[in-house]
């Protein structure tokens, strides 16, 4: 399956912690170019294979190349090949914007004049020229993060690890990041990034590798990905419970799938293709019919949703969060 | 595959112990431009000792006598020295505990730099600002009236031996702050630098304590690198009649060392397990 212009391949990549298997035989190979997204929840093995990929742990078995280079015998050939940005944003707080991105050059062994061209570079790459000389700890979550990928960009690595380059970030943050991972790719960089929201794999990435328990179990663009979950979702929430078989009727007839009724909340999910179509429909028929409608929309399927329908479970270590947002839902006998 | 554009010679062996030392310096300069950035962080860090300086030598000194005669204050500064190293070795871990958990010492080892640079510029700025501490200490003193009557070289060697023990702490702070999950924990650890610098002849001669706390405070490795540099220094020692009270010179020269030789390995081997 891995060819030689792949820039990243992982074959059945072993990792332990104990008795947990965190990687269980996990296979992967993301063409150059290309960005790629690990979609899961915590504990899944996203972060795990991230990490060995960018030489930072040791793996227990399988083997694993990056820009031609094995991740396991030539680390120090691999590490000259990569950016990495982790969970954290990995910048000083103490330095400015500018102060880091020359001392980062000069670990990467820029020497300290090309070290601050290439400073100013990236400052005006990732728009944060005007706050080049302030410290660190005064910018937004999004310019930090922003600093913290022009920091992995100093070399113009062939392959980026993005480990949940925007988990904590504001919207306007969020929207900051996309954008600057989206010139990045125009530029030819090879992309894999992690995240837990369907949204952003949809939003950046080419392609999409769903995991769990340590492995893929799901590989395919974003868009058929979607679809094999079941696509946008049209909502529909009734002020009187006594119209929920007349509401599940009119539903079904512009859904892809069977509506699934949620009685004690009084609301009716179900995929839908045609959105706009489906919605302006149903809430028509819905007004015709005299039913009271307390709340329409169309919503994306959440995580929580592709994991249920790709793996027949819960994902299940973010319990203690998802515990407060699930509600039970029943399938409507067909 | 061609790596002619980005080879920085790591692989040659006679370029690594270049860009070992260029690396180390360049993490060095990073710690170094955090004083010059943050210099309250250095008054805060200096208040505590100038603060026990005048606590401990005019509020509770008036009420201290040194065993053998002498002025109190003299045989209280070479004390604040040797605390002040002594308690640095909690600024080594808390810089180390904040890399950690921010990232920044994952972002080096995914770097193509030298792997020992975080470590020996860790090291290289610790005792740079350590020394700066001392000179801050020193001109205090100097205001208070305290002065070395053991001439140039004896001066010299005194600061040299406080340094040292700073030197063998830096290994104590590093294995510490690989331990540490994160920045609170990291306040906790007063509750072990205090005891460690205070349970000494710092303030107190061991000889007037009880005597089972009097044989800990002896042993302690920071009151023989305090009593060295007190008999250096030519201030009041106040030397008790144990071994190593009489030994503080030796004492001062191989405790570090094996603290060094004890707490290196310990703290590579923690290195090492954050690729596990």
């Amino acid at each position: 399956m891995s060819t030689s212009s792949d820039a990243i391949i992982a074959e059945g990549l072993q990792k332990r912690y104990g008795e947990k298997r965190a990687l269980d035989g996990f296979d992967l190979a993301v063409p150059q170019g290309m960005v790629y997204g690990l979609l899961g929840p915590n504990g899944a093995g996203k972060t795990t294979a991230v990490r060995i990929l960018a030489t930072l742990v040791r793996l227990d078995g399988g083997r694993a190349e990056v820009a031609g280079f094995d991740v396991a015998r030539e680390p120090r050939r691999v590490r000259r090949h990569i950016g990495f940005t982790g969970q954290f944003t990995a910048v000083d707080e103490i330095l400015t914007g500018r102060q880091n991105l020359r001392m980062f050059g000069r670990l990467f062994h820029l020497g300290p004049a090309r070290a601050a061209v290439r400073a100013d570079e990236l400052l005006e790459q990732f728009d944060l020229t005007e706050a080049a000389d302030k410290g660190t700890k005064e910018y937004s979550g999004g310019m930090r993060r922003r600093l913290d990928l022009a920091a992995s960009m100093i070399l113009a690595p062939k392959v980026l690890f993005l480990d949940e380059p925007t988990t904590g970030l504001d919207p306007r943050g969020r929207n900051e990041v996309w954008t600057a991972v989206r010139s990045l790719v125009s530029g030819g960089t090879t992309v894999l990034l992690t995240t837990q929201y369907l949204d952003e794999a949809d939003q950046l990435a080419g392609r999409v590798a769903v995991i769990d328990h340590g492995r893929v179990i799901a590989d395919d663009t974003p868009a058929a990905l979607k679809r094999r979950v079941g696509g946008d979702q049209l909502e529909v929430v009734l002020e009187e419970a006594v119209d929920l078989p007349v509401a599940v009727q009119t539903v079904a007839r512009v859904a892809a799938g069977e509506p699934e009724v949620d009685e004690e909340h009084r609301r009716v999910t179900a995929a839908v293709e045609q959105r706009v179509t489906a919605l302006t429909d149903v809430a028509r028929r819905l007004q015709d019919e005299g039913i009271g409608v307390e709340d329409i929309g169309l919503r994306r399927p959440t995580l929580d949703e592709v994991f249920l329908r790709l793996t027949g479970h819960k994902a299940e270590p973010d319990t203690a969060r998802d515990e407060a947002g699930t509600e039970q839902r029943t399938e409507v006998p067909a | 595959m061609s790596t002619t554009t980005l080879d920085h010679g790591l692989d040659v062996p006679e370029r690594r112990l270049h860009w070992a030392l260029a690396d180390g310096w360049t993490v060095a300069r990073r710690t170094l431009t955090h004083l010059v950035r943050q210099p309250a962080n250095i008054a805060w860090q200096l208040g505590f000792p100038i603060v026990s300086v005048l606590l401990f030598g005019y509020v509770f000194g008036s009420a201290m006598s040194v065993p053998g005669g002498g002025d109190y204050r003299e045989y209280l500064m070479p004390g604040m020295f040797g605390m002040t190293m002594a308690m640095g070795f909690m600024n080594t871990a808390y810089a180390v505990v904040l890399d950690t958990t921010k990232g920044v010492t994952d972002r080096f080892r995914s770097m193509p730099m030298a792997p020992s640079a975080p470590v020996t510029g860790r090291g290289l700025a610790d005792i740079v600002s350590a020394g700066l501490d001392l000179l801050v200490l020193a001109a205090t003193a100097l205001v208070i009236g305290w002065r070395s009557d053991g001439g140039f070289w004896a001066t010299l060697a005194a600061f040299g031996l406080l340094l040292w023990l700073r030197f063998a702490l830096i290994w104590i702070g590093i294995w510490i702050g690989l331990m540490t999950p994160n920045e609170e924990a990291a306040g906790n650890l007063f509750a072990v630098a205090f005891p460690f610098a205070m349970i000494s002849s710092v303030f107190v001669a061991p000889s007037q304590m009880p005597d089972w706390l009097g044989a800990v405070a002896a042993w302690n490795p920071v009151s023989s690198t305090v009593t060295a540099a007190r008999e250096l220094f030519g201030n009041p020692a106040a030397l008790g009649d144990s071994w190593i009270e009489q030994h503080a010179m030796l004492g001062a020269i191989v405790w570090p060392l094996v603290i060094t030789l004890v707490f290196v390995p310990l703290a590579v081997r923690r290195f090492q397990r954050l690729s596990r």
